[in-house]
């Protein structure tokens, strides 16, 4: 863990440009969210979208851990994920809008957004899908011996599927350094987790495969830094897979345009009020006296301007050409 | 050149890869066989069918991994393993049990390419053992080939003999898109010459095992042999066919097929796959839409039934397409 320098008060986490840097991709992770719930109502937005907004404590807590050489695998609601790990603003929202010049060229979309060089091996839409392929990657991690980690993020529908069980116990066997990540937000789909995880604890699941697991306030960015930095040691010394389960809310429905019917009438508002990570993070930060509302606000405005700019060029950028239906199927064929 | 079974023909290929290229790694249930358990004889198998056989003395747990029966988790984890720099072959044991972990076949392995804009590459290999003959019953005996052959971003080999058996695997380990290598139950114990270097067969390049001037003959892998036998008996009688192995089917080399049709006007295509979708339907599907104009019969096809792999020998062997049913669609085609 980095070591907090002079200019920070004492007893901070993590260091100043460290604490900055979480919150500028927290910060741009839920404006990037905030714009896209305002933009696919114009329409000129393609398909499904699948927002991250509430969540991104936890897509910063957990990769914060991270370099470009440890892996992730994400999913359906991957853009958090993907921003944290590094992956480029303005290229995300070309591919959302569908353009030439989107990080997949137009051809994976909100869904599916990767960036290998980052180490970022998928938005992945089928749930449950990630966690083999993580195993996988944890596989080619431990083989280098570099201490590399491979994690899969999840949400609590991903906690009933069969594959990752499957990749859990074989995570275990082969003890490799794979972190499944359960994002328990609440609600899978439609449906309450309180309802669809029959045990109603998924950390508890993990440590009955025989891996250690914690949970955590997934709206505390600290709670999750903590949590997650510990079972990543773990697993970078050789001690094979563990779990973190943050419990967290989404502050939008599965998809856009979902009413959300399924929810109490105003606990979207309260939540807001009281289980916003960005909140939290400041009242933090300014009341441990590490960071001041005026090293905080300049960032709030930059990202504000950033995402208005990948906005715009987005929605003049030219499409995916015809031409690049058939291309890029195979390296050969 | 030695003589060498199909089975030690692949297993001689990934001796020599593994060698070659220390990405290549392999997984599976019991690909050594003998984690744990209580013999202490610690490759106790070497793969259900001995294929993988050899393997785990030279290159340990790192590289040759047995797993728990999972095979979701195995082909992902191959998948994943690629997305990271490896060069995975995963064994699934029985071709039937693609139906446990297609999602990781169909939506994860063949469409990352595709998806991320052709900015990764997935070099995993599937291997998988098909085909009737062995009294397995439904769920151990079918050649599932045509639903991954439907698959865009998946290449699909269809092995019929150990000369091309390791060549095609060579390819395969090499090859920078996955793959899914189907292996002939029935074909595992059946020698062939095979040259002890390193050689490899481009994929989407047909072999053609006889060649003739009445009838263009399309057979796969355990469906080759009987077709020779079926020819080689109506040669006496002075009727000759073109014999053709596509030994790919994604990407299958249509021009082969065509120029035959083209010289002899008449084609049966033989597939161990039941009739529907399968790849004697596309294939006629294929000649019937590019080479019309060349027939000079309708095209028949011998297939399996519309009917799951019964159990009972009899019933069996009434439901593999023989020699003898070939010969018989050799002749019809001829007469109409």
């Amino acid at each position: 863990m980095a070591t907090a320098p002079a200019s920070s008060a004492p007893h901070a986490p993590l260091a100043r440009e460290q604490l900055l840097r979480a919150y500028r991709t927290m910060k741009t992770i839920r404006e990037f969210e905030e714009r896209l719930h305002v933009e696919i109502q114009t329409g000129e937005i393609p398909g499904f979208t699948h927002l991250y907004a509430g969540q991104e404590a936890v897509a910063v807590g957990v990769c914060e851990h991270l370099s470009d050489r440890d892996y992730i695998v994400s999913t359906h609601r991957g853009h958090g994920h993907c921003l944290a790990k590094g992956c480029d603003v303005q290229g995300m929202m070309y591919e959302i809008y569908g353009r030439a010049a989107g990080l997949c060229k137009g051809k994976g979309g909100s869904m599916h957004i990767a960036d290998v060089t980052k180490g970022m091996l998928g938005a992945n839409a089928i749930v449950g899908g990630g966690p083999p392929l993580a195993v996988g990657a944890a596989i080619a991690c431990r083989n280098r011996k570099d201490g590399t980690v491979s994690v899969a993020f999840g949400g609590d529908g991903s906690a009933n599927q069969g594959t990752v069980f499957e990749a859990m116990n074989m995570a275990v066997v082969l003890k490799v350094p794979a972190l499944f990540v359960f994002e328990n937000n609440g609600y899978s789909e439609h449906t309450g987790a309180d309802y669809a995880v029959g045990s109603k604890d998924i950390a508890g699941r993990a440590r009955g495969f025989g891996m250690p697991a914690e949970k955590c306030d997934g709206s505390d960015f600290f709670a999750v830094y903590e949590a997650f930095g510990r079972l990543c040691a773990h697993a970078r010394a050789g001690g094979g897979p563990a779990t973190l389960e943050p419990v967290i809310t989404r502050y939008y429905g599965h998809f856009e345009g979902d009413p959300q019917l399924y929810r109490a009438k105003d606990e979207v508002k309260r939540l807001r009020e009281t289980m916003d990570c960005l909140k939290k993070f400041r009242a933090r930060v300014e009341g441990e006296g590490w960071l001041k509302a005026s090293d905080l606000d300049p960032i709030d405005e930059q990202v504000l301007a950033q995402i208005d700019v990948a906005v715009k060029s987005a929605r003049s950028a030219p499409p995916a050409p015809e031409s690049e239906v058939t291309t890029d199927v195979y390296a050969t064929y | 050149m030695a003589q060498m079974t199909m089975r030690d023909a692949i297993n001689a290929a990934l001796h020599l890869e593994m060698a070659r290229d220390p990405r290549v790694i392999v997984l599976g249930e019991d690909v050594s066989g003998g984690a744990g358990g209580t013999s202490g004889n610690r490759e106790a198998s070497g793969g259900i069918f001995g294929v993988t056989k050899g393997l785990w003395p030279l290159y340990g747990d790192e590289r040759v991994i047995d797993t728990p029966i999972s095979e979701s988790a195995i082909v992902g984890a191959a998948a994943g393993a690629a997305l990271a720099g490896l060069r995975p072959v995963a064994e699934l044991m029985f071709a039937d049990f693609v139906g446990v972990c297609m999602d990781q076949i169909f939506n994860q392995a063949a469409k990352f390419r595709y998806m991320f804009g052709g900015k990764s590459s997935c070099p995993v290999v599937i291997r998988a053992a098909m085909g009737a003959g062995m009294n397995m019953g439904a769920q151990h005996s079918q050649t599932i080939y045509p639903f991954i052959t439907a698959v865009p971003g998946i290449k699909v080999v269809v092995p019929s003999n150990a000369y091309d058996a390791k060549g095609l695997m060579l390819q395969a380990l090499r090859d920078d898109d996955p793959v899914m290598f189907f292996e002939h139950k029935a074909l595992y114990p059946r020698k062939g010459e095979v040259p002890d270097g390193d050689y490899t067969i481009p994929f989407g390049e047909a072999a053609l095992v006889r060649e003739g001037e009445h009838v263009t003959v399309v057979a796969l892998a355990r469906m080759v042999p009987f077709a020779e036998k079926a020819i080689d008996l109506l040669a006496k009688e002075g009727i000759t066919c073109d014999l053709i192995d596509p030994r790919t089917t994604s990407p299958l080399d249509e021009e082969t097929i065509l120029e035959s049709v083209e010289n002899t006007g008449r084609l049966v295509v033989v597939d161990e796959s039941p009739p529907r979708c399968s790849v004697a339907s596309d294939i006629a599907g294929i000649v019937a839409s590019k080479g019309f104009h060349a027939l000079k019969a309708p095209i028949v096809q011998v297939t399996a039934p519309h009917a799951p792999v019964p159990f009972a020998r009899e019933l069996e062997r009434a439901y593999v397409p023989g020699p003898q049913k070939i010969e018989t669609a050799i002749r019809q085609v001829l007469k109409d």
